[in-house]
């Protein structure tokens, strides 16, 4: 497998604790003070869900891969002699029964979590899994910063889930710093070897956020696409943070030219969506349509001078809406993505 | 006479007994299709704009005048096969055999082969569950089938979205089917529901009979998709709506209302008939010759 060398992971580290360091000391004292928040009555909250009553189901991909459906966004698990792999962790109310539906599968340690964007319902369980693995490490790493370097697993990102995680809007910390990132790349691929699987991270740029990453399982053939590509809902663009309807294109577009399927456009690659069922490349093929379709009709909608709420009162989306718009006003929210993302442009 | 009469009552038991094993009529073997209904669909192929007798709602209606028929020319669908709700109405030699457990020479499963994409179902008949709806869905879906009376009825699920017809009329992967297999002698009736909630307002029933054709060949059914036409990736062809110019073609050339080849459930019911007389035609337009 590859690695990095130990002085690479011990200056990785140093430097994201000294990023750590820099946001947390930026951001406090930034914080509002409790009697300036208590001045905004805020909105009644929703009845919290009963996570006790949610479960953890596993199903078998091919080759290596399992996805882990249930504890918030879909969690991919690449399982071998060298441990545990995940791409995503849940959410945090979660991460104890994903761990046991880890130890269902083997007794091998935790190594990797690859968040592939920050949103809480991929990253919320980094904390308590990726304390429950441990690293690769040893020799100098261990000896140069102690056995806490290797005392956890370690958790990849693109940079900018580490920036969203951490400062967020400059003020305020979003999530504790056990869940960050420990490992961010910035560049358009990361790669790893592990489980005898060449392992490709490839940062997709704005598309459904600013920090997106698809992984790519070589040898079993798997993509795991995080909320680039779900099967429960239009896509969410996140146009508040770097997402765009032509990133979200072209990471679809992406995951069209890497499948290649068997017999009939079926089988072959196999994709595990951020959320929704397990997948093929026809499944994305028939998502990708959807939403080019649709971009190109708010494109000449927009062509046509009509505002954003003109466009939403020409809906669209009104064919895909039985299928793709069933939640309350998910239709109007990717038809305002669409028109923000396409109106940056002009 | 004692005697006589238990062992009548003996005959009669056993035959009650074994009724449904007698009326289980063996869809095994080899089958050609018959084209006695739909002929111009199945043979010659839909018409743009036909909607007609299909119990589409809006959504379905907008799907199809969008959809253009260069997008079956991308190298992602050429080799796309039918749905296991559709594919039997296509020119298609079709081969039914079993997997039989050999401890209790029970029947497991039916398989079926249609010659067009080589698509094979696989119908358990095993009484096993159908899968989660994580699972995943493939063109044929996941089908159990059991006997009611002499009818093979299996019960699908887990498709991948597909049409309802080849010029885009859709039908969504939330869509299930429930496929009646019935043999009279050497003709083989398919009797395919399809329930779809996202495109159709009830449910669609069509038929498609096969003759018994124990010498009929099955050819092989080789596809590699090929780049036919050099475009920017990602384009996906399609009409804007209400931009389709070939949507008042099939009205046109048939003499049927455009109403009513908008479709919808009420297209499907005799009582139509006499309301399609109340309503507008569009001038001819001189009809293509059929290729069959």
């Amino acid at each position: 497998m590859t690695l990095l060398t130990p002085f690479a992971q011990v200056r990785r580290r140093v430097l994201v604790a000294l990023a750590v360091t820099v946001v947390w000391g930026l951001g406090a004292p930034h914080r509002a003070p409790a009697a300036e928040k208590k001045a905004t009555p805020a909105p009644a909250a929703p009845p919290a869900h009963d996570y006790s009553k949610d479960e953890v189901h596993v199903l078998k991909v091919q080759g290596n891969i399992y996805m882990l459906v249930g504890a918030g966004g879909n969690i991919t698990a690449q399982v071998g002699n060298d441990g545990v792999l995940l791409v995503d962790a849940g959410l945090a109310p979660m991460a104890d029964k994903v761990l046991a539906a880890v130890k269902g599968l083997t007794d091998k340690p935790i190594r990797y979590i690859i968040n592939t964007h920050f949103h809480a319902d991929h990253t919320g369980g980094n904390e308590t899994i990726a304390k429950a693995g441990i690293t690769i490490a040893g020799g100098n790493v261990v000896g140069d910063i102690g056995a806490s370097a290797a005392n956890q697993a370690a958790v990849y990102a693109f940079q900018t889930v580490l920036d969203r995680m951490s400062a967020p809007n400059g003020k305020d910390r979003a999530t504790p710093q056990g869940a960050w990132p420990t490992e961010v790349y910035t560049t358009p691929e990361r790669k790893l070897f592990f489980n005898d699987e060449g392992i490709v991270m490839m940062h997709i740029p704005a598309a459904h956020t600013d920090g997106d990453t698809m992984v790519f399982f070589r040898r079993s053939d798997v993509i795991s696409t995080g909320d680039i590509f779900v099967t429960n809902g239009y896509p969410f663009i996140d146009v508040e943070h770097g997402g765009n309807i032509e990133g979200e294109l072209a990471g679809l577009n992406k995951i069209i030219e890497l499948a290649i399927p068997k017999d009939l456009q079926e089988d072959g690659t196999l994709v595990v969506p951020g959320h929704g069922r397990l997948c093929d490349v026809a499944d994305v093929v028939f998502y990708q349509e959807m939403v080019t379709i649709i971009r190109d009709r708010v494109k000449d909608l927009i062509g046509k001078g009509m505002t954003l709420e003109q466009v939403k009162a020409a809906r669209p989306t009104r064919d895909y809406d039985p299928r793709y718009g069933t939640r309350p006003g998910s239709a109007d929210r990717f038809v305002e993505a669409v028109y923000k993302s396409l109106s940056a442009k002009h | 006479m004692k005697q006589v009469s238990v062992g009548i009552i003996v005959l009669v038991t056993a035959l009650l007994a074994s009724s449904a094993a007698f009326a289980q009529l063996d869809p095994t073997g080899d089958w050609t299709p018959r084209f006695d209904a739909d002929r111009q669909e199945r043979i010659a192929g839909p018409e743009i704009g036909d909607y007609l007798g299909l119990p589409i709602n809006d959504a379905g209606r907008l799907r199809s005048d969008s959809w253009d028929a260069a997008l079956v020319e991308l190298p992602e669908n050429q080799c796309r096969a039918h749905g296991s709700d559709y594919g039997w109405r296509g020119p298609s030699n079709l081969r039914i055999w079993t997997d039989v457990d050999p401890a209790t020479q029970k029947v497991v499963a039916y398989h079926t082969h249609l010659s067009a994409y080589g698509a094979e179902q696989t119908i358990w008949m095993d009484g096993r569950p159908h899968p989660p709806e994580y699972a995943r869905h493939t063109w044929e879906g996941f089908s159990t089938g059991e006997w009611e009376g002499d009818q093979l009825v299996i019960t699908t699920t887990h498709l991948k979205e597909n049409w309802l017809s080849l010029t885009g009329i859709p039908r969504s992967d939330q869509a299930t089917a429930r496929v009646h297999l019935l043999r009279h002698g050497d003709i083989l009736t398919v009797a395919v529901i399809t329930y779809d909630p996202v495109y159709l307002t009830e449910p669609l029933i069509r038929t498609a009979d096969f003759v018994y054709a124990p010498q009929s060949q099955m050819a092989p059914w080789p596809c590699e998709p090929v780049n036919e036409v050099d475009r920017p990736v990602g384009v996906v062809p399609h009409h804007l709506p209400g931009a389709n110019p070939y949507l008042n073609e099939f009205p046109a050339r048939y003499g049927v209302p455009p109403e009513a080849a908008r479709g919808g459930a009420e297209t499907m019911y005799p009582e139509y008939m006499q309301k399609l007389k109340t309503m507008k035609r569009l001038p001819p337009i001189p009809r293509r010759p059929s290729r069959f």
